[in-house]
């Protein structure tokens, strides 16, 4: 049948294909991704050579995975629509969880503010305006049970996107749970925790990459015996790509500091099924609609025979790639920004094909601020109606055999195993990341785009075409320092309501446990639940640690 | 007596680490031919205004998406005036909400460039503002 279409495809371009070009011209002599990759005009069983469906592509549910974790995907579940949010006072996003929960949102996901993220407090000179602005302020556990009061934590799971302070704000949340009467054993949800990407990509890395990893492996650690619903690591690409990486260096990456946190989980002693099942992915859905589909696939595919080949995993849970997906953040444009909702729809469709198990869909003003209620109820919309109008989620991969995609998929498939074998010969990515090969394969990657759309070779509507002159601009959420003022006014309470002993005795058993090498999550929760602040907590561990700073290159 | 190039400092004030921006300016501006100067991250304001006092830059461009620019710009032109650096050209990049740019320019911020500039854009601006 090969040989047949191999010559009726020479046929048709000699007969048909040629005298039609030659009155009718392509538009551009070479059609590219949003990643540089070049598409040919026409996919044929050519291009997919020896295709053995059972090998690539499998039944849904078995391995390789190909086309989907679960056997009936949303026909049995649809995904879990998981709306990023957080901003100003615990209270202003308590708030606006409550709305989203009324809207039929499923799930919560909780952003910081930057002074959380770095692990200080807001009374740090560093915090000053910084308080409430990018995410909520959350410095000590009565923060965080001002956040979730009134939402039951046994009936909802949170993600939260924190990473060097992840094991502190976990142990709030846990706290707040037992406070709720609400035992560990049945929360679930996901810390972000992945430090790595914060080297490679995001930048938001306090302790130095050896002393970080012991800590994310603690979290694996106790979670699987205490937590044992709660993803311990979300492994991320999406800053990898915000950061202008490729969707193959997304792809790669990702996987390489899976394999990474494996081999330091191996290394603690752990059993591979016994903490495997509880990783999860986190991935971008990008412009590029059939190289994005391709990426997700691709991506399930590598890690099962990673987790089956290379560590030996048993348990067909371990092989599984479960992940999140958030539409691209960098893809927005200020220009025009409505036209960001068809941007949105369109990513959010592409991460829905590919098999994504929950999505945050951005909203349409986040070039300019944190969402409004009403952008952010029309992005919580698009999902909704790519649920329950758009049929997609009828059946299970439904591009599943397009040569198209099959191709697409089996080549960045390939690219990224090239990659991974690349940072193995480096002795694996913490050592790749001290070179700062991740780091300037992006910085290339971001260069290169950036160039292409000022040489217009990429067309971006309503910024290098199509651009017009705007008046007025979209309502946006502002932030004033009046949170800041009221986030310092508790803290300041906090620390004077507190057992100040009972402060130092806990935070002086963080440091023994640090210093004889034990894992530090129940002493962290000790922490928390005297009120230490996240500051405090975070400083001990940085004078026994000491802090990280990245080599300068550009 | 040979031109000296014209020197920039690109700067990361607060506590963000997207840095994607600002490095894609250094590395614009350096292929157009500029002297450039990068300071790394979450620098304090006293750091970046010491950096350029030191490198003697002409040109200071504050890389901000975190919202915090209405407290770390004035304090970074309040010690260039301090340190009589009056002079050199202070840019702004990234996330600014408009109702935000005039007071920035008040304060002294000769432009803020929003999301959608093109680096030629900052090159020609800053080959037509600074004094050769």
């Amino acid at each position: 049948m090969i040989d047949n279409i191999e010559k009726e495809k020479e046929r048709w371009e000699k007969e048909t294909l040629l005298p039609y070009l030659s009155t009718a011209p392509e538009r551009q002599n070479e059609f590219t991704t949003v990643s540089g990759r070049k598409i040919a005009r026409l996919y044929t069983p050519l291009d997919l050579g020896n295709f053995d469906y059972m090998k690539e592509l499998g039944f849904p549910g078995e391995y390789p995975f190909t086309r989907g974790i679960h056997p009936t995907l949303y026909r049995g579940k649809l995904w879990t629509m998981r709306q990023f949010s957080g901003f100003g006072t615990p209270e202003d996003t308590n708030k606006r969880y409550k709305y989203l929960l009324s809207q039929g949102q499923t799930g919560l996901s909780v952003a910081f503010d930057l002074p959380t993220l770095m692990g200080i407090d807001g009374d740090h000179p560093l915090a000053k305006g910084e308080i409430g602005k990018c995410g909520v302020a959350v410095y000590t556990l009565r923060d965080m049970e001002i956040l979730f009061d009134g939402i039951p934590l046994d009936k909802i799971s949170t993600s939260m996107t924190i990473n060097a302070p992840a094991a502190v704000l976990w142990a709030m949340y846990i706290a707040v749970a037992e406070k709720q009467g609400v035992p560990k054993k049945v929360l679930r949800g996901t810390i972000q925790n992945d430090i790595l990407k914060e080297y490679i990509a995001q930048k938001e890395y306090v302790f130095p990459p050896n002393p970080s990893m012991k800590l994310v492996i603690d979290t694996f650690e106790y979670g699987s015996k205490e937590v044992p619903l709660w993803n311990t690591i979300s492994i991320s690409g999406y800053h990898i790509r915000e950061a202008g990486a490729t969707a193959v260096q997304e792809l790669a990456f990702t996987l390489r500091d899976g394999i990474e946190y494996v081999e330091w989980a191996i290394k603690r002693g752990l059993d591979v099924d016994e903490f495997a099942p509880r990783l999860s992915f986190f991935f971008n859905s990008h412009n590029d609609f059939f190289e994005e589909i391709a990426k997700f696939r691709a991506a399930r595919r590598m890690w099962a025979k990673i987790m089956r080949d290379r560590f030996k995993a048993k348990n067909p849970r371990s092989w599984w790639l479960r992940f999140h997906t958030q539409t691209s953040g960098v893809s927005l444009m200020a220009q025009q920004p409505y036209n960001n909702i068809v941007r949105v729809a369109i990513q959010a469709l592409a991460a829905v094909l590919g098999g994504t198990q929950s999505l945050h869909t951005n909203s349409m003003d986040e070039t300019y601020a944190l969402p409004s209620e009403q952008a952010v109820t029309i992005a919580l919309r698009t999902q909704q109606i790519l649920a329950y109008e758009s049929g997609v989620a009828n059946t299970v991969d439904p591009l599943g055999g397009s040569y198209f995609v099959e191709s697409l998929t089996n080549s960045i498939e390939e690219e990224a195993w090239e990659y991974i074998r690349k940072i193995d010969e480096m002795g694996g990515m913490v050592k790749a990341i001290e070179l700062g090969y991740p780091q300037r394969e992006i910085q290339e990657s971001s260069y290169w785009y950036q160039k292409a759309v000022e040489r217009k070779e990429k067309i971006i509507v309503g910024v290098n075409e199509f651009v017009m002159e705007e008046k007025e601009r979209i309502p946006i959420l502002y932030i004033d320092e009046s949170v800041a003022e009221k986030q310092l006014q508790r803290l300041r309470e906090v620390k004077k309501e507190r057992n100040t002993s009972r402060v130092k005795e806990t935070l002086s058993n963080l440091k023994k446990a640090v210093s004889d090498n034990e894992n530090l999550m129940p002493y962290i929760l000790d922490c928390v639940k005297a009120y230490c602040t996240l500051g405090e907590i975070m400083d001990t561990l940085r004078e026994m640690w000491g802090t990280y700073q990245e080599p300068v290159q550009f | 007596m040979s031109k000296r190039k014209i020197r920039v400092l690109i700067a990361k004030p607060g506590l963000d680490g997207h840095d994607r921006g600002a490095k894609v300016v250094a590395r614009a501006l350096r292929d157009a031919g500029f002297e450039v100067i990068y300071t790394g991250l979450r620098q304090t304001p006293e750091q970046i205004v010491n950096t350029a006092l030191q490198e003697d830059v002409d040109v200071i461009g504050l890389s901000i998406l975190s919202g915090a620019h209405n407290a770390l710009v004035p304090r970074i032109m309040e010690l260039l005036k301090e340190k009589g650096m009056d002079d050199v050209l202070v840019l702004v990049g990234g996330i600014i909400p408009d109702v935000d740019i005039p007071f920035l320019k008040s304060v002294g911020v000769s432009e803020i460039f929003l999301p959608g500039t093109s680096t030629e854009e900052i090159v020609r601006f800053i080959n037509e503002r600074v004094k050769k």
